[in-house]
C-alpha cells in the first residue's frame, strides 16, 4: 500500500452514469482485481474504485455515478491530481484459470475483468467474456474486450441488445474451466448457482479504511472472518457463504 | 528545539499521539508503510473475553467531516489476541502498548485483563465502559457512575498497571462519571469515545448502517471532546488522554491545552494512514508558531 498523487489525463462520459478516468503516476503494485482508494476534496473518507487497466504509468478507472462522490468525480478536469492508496485488495489469481476462463461481469463489476483479461491473453488462454448490463444505453468496452481477442457476450436486462435476460442467459454460449466474476451479490450469487466450476468472486461493501484497520468491510466465510479490503475483495466460490 | 515528550500515569512517551483503538488493529497493517515505533504508544483493537464478528454490515457510513461505524466490537477473542496478534504487534513495535479492553459483563472485564495482565509489553490499560451490560437491562456501563465504578473497581484488583478508563460522551454528566471512575481507583480518564450518531439515505429512505445506529467519529466531533475534556480536567487530579475528532497538529495542541496529557487520533487514521507520522512531523512547527518549547507544559493550559 502507498498513497500516490495521481494527475487526471482524461474524464469522460462512455455510457449512461459511466465514466472512465485515466489517471498518470505511480502505478507500482497495482493489479488485476485490486483497487485504488481515491481522497476527493470535501469528502470525509475516501472512494473504493475497482482497477480496469493499468499500463505502465497509466491506470484507468472506470466508474458509475451512484452518490455526490462520483458525482464530484464526473466532474473533474485534465490535469486535476488526486491522493490514491494504491495496492489496496488481493486481486485475482491468474494460475488457476485453466486454458478457457470465463469472465463474467455485470454493470460497475464490468471494469475489473478488463485488466484480467489482458492479463490472461498474454498468458496465451482464451477467456470467454460474459458482461451484463441494464438496457444499450450502459453498455461499454464490449469492443475493448473484442480487440483483446476475447469470445465477447451481451446481456440486457430489458432486451435491448444481445442476449435478453441476466449474465447467467449467456452461460449455455460457452465452454469454460474457470470463472472469474464481479458485480451485484444478486448476479454473485446466481453465477454461484449456475457455473459447474470453482472459480474467484470480488464483492463490494461500504468501507472505512480499505486497508484492514477499521473491520467495517467484514463478512464471514467458510475459511473464518475476513476483511472485504484485505482479505478480499476476491474470495474462492468455496469459502463463499451467501 | 523544541520537546514533545509527555508522560502517562508515570510512563514517558516520545511524543502524546495515540493511534485509537478500533483505527490502528494490532498495528502491523500499519507497519508496512512506516515504522510505527515514532508514535507515543498506540491503543490496540478492542478485545473482549469470547471471540466477535461484529454487527452487520453495511457498518460505514460518511457524514459531513465525520463518519458512522458499528463494528461492534470485532475481535478474535482474548485468547487470540494473545496467541496470534500480540506476538505479531511485539515485531513491529516495540514500546509499551495501550490494550483495550471491553467487556458485556464486570466479569468478563476482569477475565480478558487478568489475561492480558500477564503479557509482555503492555504499559497501560484502556477499559472501554461503553458497552452495554448485559446483566444491567443491556445499559452501557459508561452511563452511570455507579456501573463505571463497579468495573473499574473490579479490574483495578487484577492489575497493578495503570489503569485508564476510556468514557462514552453519550451522557448527561461526564464529570460525574470520571469523579466515580477516580474514586475507584482509576489512574487515567480517556476521552471521548464516538457519539450516538445516525445516517438516513435518501434513495432508499432508510438508514445506512444495517444497525441502525453507530458511533459517529472525525474532526466534526472536536468542539464536544474539547469540552469534554477541558470539564473533566477541572474535576479529577488524574492524566486525562484527549481524543475525538484529531486530525492535525494544531488539533493535538488544543486538546493538550484543554487538559490532555496524551491524544487519540482516531478515524483520522482511516482516511490517511500517514496521519500520525505527518502530525508528529508538523509539531515542531506549529510548537514554534505559537511559542511552546515543551508540550508537556501545557497540559490544561486553556484552564
Amino acid at each position: 500500500m502507498k498513497d500516490v498523487l495521481l494527475t487526471i489525463k482524461t474524464n469522460k462520459k462512455i455510457a449512461k452514469n459511466t465514466y472512465e478516468m485515466v489517471l498518470v503516476g505511480d502505478t507500482e503494485g497495482i493489479k488485476a482485481g485490486a483497487f485504488v482508494n481515491l481522497k476527493l476534496d470535501g469528502f470525509f473518507l475516501r472512494r473504493p474504485i475497482s482497477v480496469c487497466e493499468v499500463e505502465g504509468d497509466k491506470l484507468t478507472l472506470i466508474y458509475k455515478v451512484v452518490g455526490e462522490g462520483t458525482e464530484k468525480m464526473a466532474n473533474m478536469a485534465a490535469g486535476e491530481q488526486l491522493w490514491t492508496l494504491t495496492g489496496l485488495g488481493n486481486g485475482y489469481d491468474l494460475s488457476k484459470s485453466g486454458d478457457r476462463p470465463l469472465l463474467v461481469g455485470g454493470g460497475a463489476g464490468v471494469p475489473p475483468m478488463y485488466e484480467l483479461c489482458k492479463e490472461l491473453v498474454a498468458q496465451g488462454k482464451k477467456p470467454a467474456v460474459i458482461l451484463g448490463f441494464g438496457g444499450v444505453d450502459e453498455i461499454f468496452y464490449e469492443n475493448e474486450f473484442k480487440k483483446l481477442g476475447a469470445d465477447t457476450y451481451v446481456t440486457t436486462v430489458d432486451g435491448s441488445y444481445g442476449t435478453k435476460g441476466f449474465v447467467t442467459d449467456a452461460f449455455d454460449k460457452v465452454d469454460y474451466t474457470y470463472v472469474y466474476t464481479c458485480g451485484p451479490e444478486p448476479m454473485l450469487k446466481a453465477v454461484y448457482n449456475k457455473s459447474t466450476t470453482s472459480g474467484q468472486y470480488s464483492f463490494e461493501e461500504r468501507m472505512g479504511c480499505g486497508f484492514g484497520a477499521c473491520m467495517g468491510c467484514s463478512c464471514k466465510t467458510k475459511y473464518g472472518n475476513k476483511r472485504i479490503c484485505k482479505d478480499g475483495p476476491v474470495l474462492e466460490k468455496e469459502e463463499i457463504i451467501w | 528545539m523544541v520537546s514533545l515528550k509527555t508522560e502517562l500515569c508515570g510512563i514517558e512517551l516520545d511524543n502524546p499521539l495515540i493511534p485509537a483503538s478500533g483505527t490502528f488493529g494490532f498495528g502491523y497493517e500499519f507497519a508496512e508503510i512506516y515504522d510505527i515505533n515514532c508514535l507515543g504508544s498506540f491503543s490496540f483493537k478492542g478485545t473482549t473475553k469470547d471471540p466477535r464478528f461484529g454487527n452487520p454490515t453495511p457498518r460505514i457510513a460518511e457524514c459531513t467531516n465525520a463518519m458512522i461505524n458499528s463494528v461492534g466490537l470485532q475481535n478474535p477473542g482474548v485468547e487470540n489476541v494473545i496467541k496470534n496478534e500480540l506476538p505479531k504487534l511485539r515485531k513491529c513495535f516495540h514500546k509499551p502498548v495501550m490494550a483495550n479492553v471491553s467487556g458485556f459483563s464486570v466479569d468478563e472485564y476482569v477475565y480478558t485483563v487478568e489475561m492480558l495482565d500477564k503479557e509482555e509489553g503492555i504499559g497501560w490499560f484502556e477499559v472501554n465502559v461503553s458497552c452495554p451490560n448485559v446483566h444491567g437491562g443491556g445499559m452501557s456501563f459508561g452511563t452511570s457512575p455507579e456501573a463505571a465504578a463497579e468495573v473499574t473497581r473490579a479490574v483495578r484488583k487484577v492489575t497493578k498497571k495503570p489503569l485508564i478508563i476510556k468514557l462514552s460522551p453519550n451522557v448527561t454528566d461526564i464529570v460525574s462519571i470520571a469523579k466515580a471512575c477516580e474514586e475507584a481507583g482509576a489512574d487515567g480518564i480517556s476521552l471521548i469515545n464516538t457519539l450516538l450518531g445516525m445516517k438516513i439515505d435518501l434513495k432508499s429512505k432508510k438508514p445506512v448502517i444495517a444497525n441502525k445506529m453507530g458511533g459517529f467519529s472525525g474532526p466534526a466531533i472536536k468542539p464536544v471532546a474539547i469540552r469534554m475534556v477541558y470539564q473533566v480536567y477541572d474535576a479529577v487530579k488524574i492524566p486525562i488522554v484527549g481524543g475525538g475528532g484529531v486530525a492535525t497538529a494544531e488539533d493535538v495542541i488544543e486538546m493538550m491545552l484543554a487538559g490532555a496529557s496524551a491524544v487519540e487520533i482516531g478515524a483520522q487514521n482511516l482516511v490517511d494512514p500517514m496521519a500520525c507520522p505527518k502530525i508528529i512531523a508538523d509539531l515542531p512547527r506549529v510548537m514554534e508558531k505559537y511559542g511552546i518549547k515543551n508540550l508537556k507544559d501545557i497540559i490544561g493550559g486553556a484552564h
